[in-house]
């Protein structure tokens, strides 16, 4: 954060950064950038945060009181678009950044000037994707899976510019993807072997393959839209022999990898968490890695799942059910190794450990709810209603963005230099935890009652819930400007860390001083 | 709702203020074989999950209880066992052939489309649905009931508050009603969750489902799929009657349909066809052009002062009220709209909001464009 007052004595032999606005807009240093991408996506889960308030706000009563319905659905869209491709995305990118070259002994991201790049492309990017809202028929309005032919020949004017940012943010992510996985395979200290790499870099690596093989194919569904669209094309228009359904393949087949990209660097950081705070090696790590590689294969041939209803043929139906359920072999090997690792442990529940352990409670949840939406016949009934809304929830939210705030505090001490303030740590938990909880619990039952996603209002048997969730999503939102203040606390606090940090942490990133310098590991570090 | 889902789950009866229906925390078994299959299974997978909970989670909170540094507990040191670990990977896999089994006999059973009684194409239209029953020349469409009061908040709330239809569709009980599911414009997808059946309508597709519900009763659902600006709106009522009420049922919608066409026969006033032309805009035009006629600039033009509302030549604008326009939300409203309708909502548009044509579009006129 602001290590540059403190990191420019340590780093004296070297250059230290730039000064001024330059020094972020040039920089080519792993830390700075991932310094930006963090920041970056902070301010996208703060205004995504805003839209799902917004729509909890509509919803906290039936009837119509704050907006229009079509208003409405650029609100759901847009919460979605931001918060999987501006907050959580970008947020494991930074992590990544910052981390992976701290945990593998080397300098800097492998493709530095790329790095710069990757990262300036996604301000851009999102500045063009907000702007729709305010253009004249409004931004885009189908949903963050923008099924055609709602979002081609029913679309507002503006999805053309969705379309550019969307490619935007993929050339962003391939390049992202390319620089972890050439660093990871390259610039590794000497004797750090692929099966010493800590497990978050493990969990980047087989995200960065799932990110290059998937991200070519959301920008070719984006672009068979623009050619639908502009130049008279018929991909996805069933009057001209086109096929709406094949929209949703080609989507899904993005978007179920898309979805273990934002949960497998989150089980890595807390496969970095669980063992430093019991006090105990990971239990399991071969097993981990493997199972993170099955979970990655099987990702690529689920992806029909979200399309049950759609009308495929029995044997389709059952092949997708199949294979669905068997992630939950691996995933579940997953949960047992972390509580194996407490299990006999010594355990102390710093912030975040906190986060930690509610992300092994609450991502369990949300893996059991998607066990009972594999199972196709019962999808009939859950699917498109908020059980749905519930379930993906409860993956991304107390998993996804609780590893990232549990990585937040786990790391910052070394980042900043600083030990932020554990009281408000756990006040920052306990209100996310108690509001996320209040928010997406009830969801799952307006969803069995048959409440369906995306609607601004609802039958009255539907109401209590709602209101229920939208004052826990007001809490949850309001209690993530503690994480902010935590953050700026600790910046600006005097309580210095260590060098070691935790009491029993290990790896290399906790071999450099607190605050790490701007240049580390010039010398490759000697693994054992 | 289920007395055992009900004290299992216990949210319903934890909470105070409950009232039954609206605190309902899970699935209703419905009304079909099919539907309590459907609900069977999800207990099933429920309660398996619960137990796996109750495991995994009761280990964990032992873990955190016993084995803190603050009770003086010593870290021990394993953390590998090939036995453990191949135990939780086999394990798991049986649990889930467990879950296979009844899940795919569920699924070949709904997935028998043979022997239907009765076909009913079901056509979603942004934002409304359209039922015609094959064989029998009989061809509706249903859209919402509720009034636009009630949706703002300036009057009270009906029982059936946005699951109530001007014409549900209406199935006789005990026999096999197969539903062929297409759409007109976007993807839509029609749920009625006490039979489970939810399938999507998509243009261009055929899409097949069924049901045989034994007993009359009237069974209420919504469009599933985000299909724009009115999603929400667009609900589904199934009023199932003895075979006998069906027979009935069927002789009335025949013998309405002649009366209509009489109706187009006879000479309408200017003042009657406005009359009749408001209460039809404000139901099937109004959603996308506003009651205003002023419309949603950028996306729903303006029909107050447009060039062809108000052009001394009708016959542009009756025809884009008949045919739609290609590639726009504009719908073709010949079918979903009788003669009358049809002059009365164009006479309407022609001389209301200020617009001043003065000229009447008669419903003989149009009845001759129809044929």
């Amino acid at each position: 954060m602001n290590s540059l007052d403190q990191t420019l004595d340590t780093a004296a032999e070297h250059h230290g950064p730039a000064s001024g606005i330059s020094r972020w807009l040039y920089t080519t240093n792993h830390k700075d950038i991932g310094t930006l991408y963090l920041w970056f996506s902070f301010i996208m889960f703060l205004l995504g945060g805003c839209m799902a308030l917004s729509i909890r706000a509509e919803l906290f009563q039936p009837g119509l009181q704050l907006m229009e319905p079509d208003f409405f659905n650029q609100m759901t869209t847009m919460h979605g678009l931001i918060m999987v491709f501006g907050a959580v995305m970008p947020a494991f990118v930074g992590l990544a950044n910052w981390m992976v070259p701290l945990m593998i002994g080397a300098p800097d991201m492998a493709l530095p000037r790329m790095n710069n790049w990757s990262f300036w492309i996604l301000p851009f990017a999102f500045t063009m994707m907000v702007s729709t809202l305010f253009m004249e028929g409004g931004g885009p309005n189908f949903g963050w899976t923008f099924y055609a032919p709602l979002s081609t020949t029913y679309a507002p004017p503006s999805v053309t510019f969705f379309i550019f940012a969307v490619h935007m943010m993929g050339i962003s992510s391939i390049m992202g993807a390319i620089n972890v996985i050439a660093t990871i395979l390259n610039l590794r200290a000497p004797g750090m072997t692929m099966m010493k790499l800590p497990l978050f870099v493990w969990t980047w690596l087989i995200t960065a393959f799932l990110l290059i093989a998937v991200m070519p194919v959301l920008a070719g569904v984006v672009t068979m839209m623009l050619m639908d669209i502009h130049f008279g094309t018929s991909f996805f228009n069933a009057a001209g022999g086109g096929d709406p359904v094949l929209f949703q393949h080609v989507f899904w087949f993005f978007g179920h990898p898309e979805v273990y990209i934002m949960i497998l660097p989150a089980f890595g950081i807390v496969s970095q968490i669980i063992p430093t705070f019991a006090r105990k090696k990971l239990f399991g790590y071969a097993s981990m890695v493997y199972a993170t590689a099955s979970i990655a294969f099987l990702s690529f041939i689920v992806w029909a799942h979200h399309m049950f209803t759609v009308g495929m043929p029995l044997v389709g139906e059952l092949f997708f059910m199949f294979t669905t359920m068997l992630i939950a072999v691996p995933t579940g090997v997953k949960v047992f190794n972390w509580v194996a690792t407490m299990f006999r442990g010594s355990m102390t529940f710093e912030t975040p450990m906190l986060f930690a352990l509610a992300f092994v409670v609450l991502f369990t949840i949300g893996g059991f709810s998607g066990l009972m939406l594999a199972i196709a016949p019962a999808d009939f009934q859950y699917h498109d209603t908020y059980f749905v809304v519930a379930h993906f929830h409860y993956v991304l939210v107390p998993g996804a963005v609780f590893s990232i705030v549990a990585a937040v505090y786990y790391w910052i001490p070394k980042w900043t230099g600083n030990m932020y303030n554990e009281t408000m740590g756990r006040w920052h938990f306990w209100l996310s935890f108690i509001g996320v909880n209040i928010t997406f619990f009830p969801m799952h039952f307006v969803g069995l009652a048959g409440m369906p996603r995306r609607i601004p209002d609802y039958a009255l048997q539907f109401a209590d819930f709602n209101a229920v969730a939208s004052v826990g999503a007001f809490i949850f939102g309001f209690s993530q400007l503690l994480l902010l203040y935590n953050v700026i606390q600790c910046i600006r606090s005097k309580d210095k860390a260590t060098t070691e940090v935790w009491e029993s942490a290990e790896g290399l990133e906790w071999t450099v001083p607190s605050p790490a310098p701007y240049h580390t590991f010039a010398e490759p570090p000697l693994v054992k | 709702m289920n007395c055992i889902a009900k004290g299992m789950l216990g949210a319903g009866s934890l909470l105070p203020l409950a009232v039954a229906a609206d605190w309902q925390v899970n699935l209703e078994p419905g009304v079909t074989e099919i539907s309590q299959a459907v609900f069977d299974l999800h207990m099933t997978i429920f309660w398996i999950c619960v137990a796996i909970g109750v495991v995994v989670f009761g280990v964990m909170l032992w873990s955190i209880i016993h084995h803190r540094k603050s009770r003086g507990a010593k870290a021990h040191n394993f953390h590998e066992s090939t036995v453990v670990e191949i135990t939780w990977t086999i394990i798991p896999f049986f649990i889930l052939i467990a879950m296979a089994v009844p899940a795919t006999a569920t699924l070949i059973k709904m997935y028998d489309k043979n022997g239907a009684d009765l076909d009913i194409q079901v056509t979603g239209y942004q934002w409304k649905w359209r039922y015609q029953y094959l064989g029998e020349d009989i061809d509706f469409f249903s859209s919402l009931s509720t009034p636009k009061e009630q949706i703002q908040n300036q009057a009270e709330k009906g029982e059936h508050y946005l699951l109530e239809v001007d014409n549900p569709l209406v199935i006789p009980a005990g026999k096999k009603v197969r539903f062929l599911m297409t759409a007109n414009d976007v993807i839509h997808s029609w749920w009625v969750p006490a039979l489970a059946v939810k399938k999507d309508a998509i243009p261009g597709f055929i899409n097949e489902a069924w049901t045989v519900v034994p007993e009359p009763g009237i069974y209420r659902g919504q469009c599933a799929e985000l299909c724009g600006k009115d999603h929400g709106f667009m609900p589904i009522v199934v009023d199932v009657r003895s075979e006998a009420d069906y027979q009935l049922w069927l002789a009335e919608m025949k013998q309405a349909k002649v009366q209509a066409a009489d109706a187009a026969t006879k000479d309408w006033t200017l003042a009657e066809l406005m009359e009749k032309g408001e209460e039809v805009y404000n139901r099937a035009c109004a959603a996308c052009h506003q009651a205003n006629g002023e419309g949603i600039p950028g996306a729903f033009p303006a029909l107050k002062n447009s060039p062809m509302v108000v052009a001394a030549d009708p016959a542009a604008h009756i025809d884009i009220v008949l045919n739609g326009k290609a590639g726009t939300a504009m719908q073709a409203f010949r079918d979903q709209l009788n003669a009358v309708e049809l002059a009365a909502v164009i006479t309407y548009e022609r001389n209301a909001w200020g617009n001043t044509s003065g000229d009447l579009v008669s419903p003989a006129q149009i009845s001759e464009l129809k044929q």
